[in-house]
C-alpha cells in the first residue's frame, strides 16, 4: 500500500468515525430525558459537524469549509448559551406561582 | 512521510469523536454527559483541523485553523458553564417538589 493509499483510506475511515458520532449524538438528541440533555446532544452535533468540515476540506481540497466550519462554531455556541438560558429562565417560571 | 502524521492526527480525531458521542449517549446523567462532549468532542475536532492545517502547509488555511480551535477552547468552558449551572438548578427544582 502507498502512503497515498493509506491516506485516502484513513480519510474515509474518520468521515465514517464522525459521521457515526453524528448519528449517536443524535439518539441521545432524540431521546433525552430532558432539556438539558438534547441541548448537549446539539452541542456535541455542532462539534462533529466542525469535524466532518474539516475531513471534507482535506479530501475535496476546498478551504471554503474552513470558513463553514468557523461559521458553525460561532453560531453553535450562540445556540448553546440562548438555550441554557431558556432552560434557566424556564425553571425560574416554572417556580414562581408556588412561590406566591 | 507527512501523509502518516496527517492520517495519524485524522484517525486519533475521529477516534476521540465517537468516543465523545458514545459517553453522551452511555453515561448516566446530565452532568457527566457534559463532561463527555465538552472535553473529548473538542479535542476530536481540534485534532482533525490539525490534520486538515498540516495536509494543506498553507499559511492562509493555518490562520483559519487556529482561529476555529481557540474559539472551540474559548467558549467550549463558558457553554458547559451555563448549561451545567441551568441542569444543576433543575435537578434541584425537581428534588424540591
Amino acid at each position: 500500500m502507498t502512503l497515498a493509499e493509506f491516506l485516502t483510506l484513513s480519510k474515509d475511515i474518520t468521515l465514517i468515525m464522525v459521521v457515526l458520532s453524528l448519528a449517536v449524538a443524535f439518539i441521545r438528541l432524540a431521546r433525552g430525558p430532558s432539556l438539558a440533555d438534547r441541548v448537549v446532544a446539539l452541542d456535541m452535533m455542532t462539534v462533529s459537524l466542525i469535524a466532518v468540515c474539516g475531513v471534507i476540506a482535506i479530501s475535496t481540497g476546498q478551504p471554503a469549509l474552513l470558513d463553514v466550519a468557523l461559521v458553525l462554531a460561532l453560531v453553535g455556541f450562540l445556540a448553546t448559551v440562548a438555550l441554557a438560558r431558556y432552560a434557566e429562565r424556564r425553571n425560574e417560571d416554572l417556580k414562581e406561582p408556588s412561590d406566591d | 512521510m507527512i501523509e502518516i502524521v496527517v492520517a495519524a492526527f485524522l484517525l486519533l480525531g475521529g477516534f476521540f469523536a465517537l468516543i465523545a458521542a458514545i459517553g453522551v449517549l452511555r453515561m448516566p446523567d446530565v452532568l457527566t454527559r457534559m463532561h463527555a462532549s465538552t472535553k473529548a468532542g473538542t479535542l476530536g475536532s481540534s485534532l482533525i483541523l490539525i490534520g486538515c492545517a498540516i495536509f494543506k502547509a498553507d499559511a492562509e488555511i493555518t490562520v483559519r485553523v487556529i482561529a476555529i480551535i481557540l474559539f472551540l477552547m474559548l467558549t467550549a468552558p463558558i457553554g458547559a458553564h451555563m448549561l451545567g449551572r441551568a441542569a444543576a438548578r433543575d435537578e434541584k427544582h425537581r428534588k424540591a417538589d
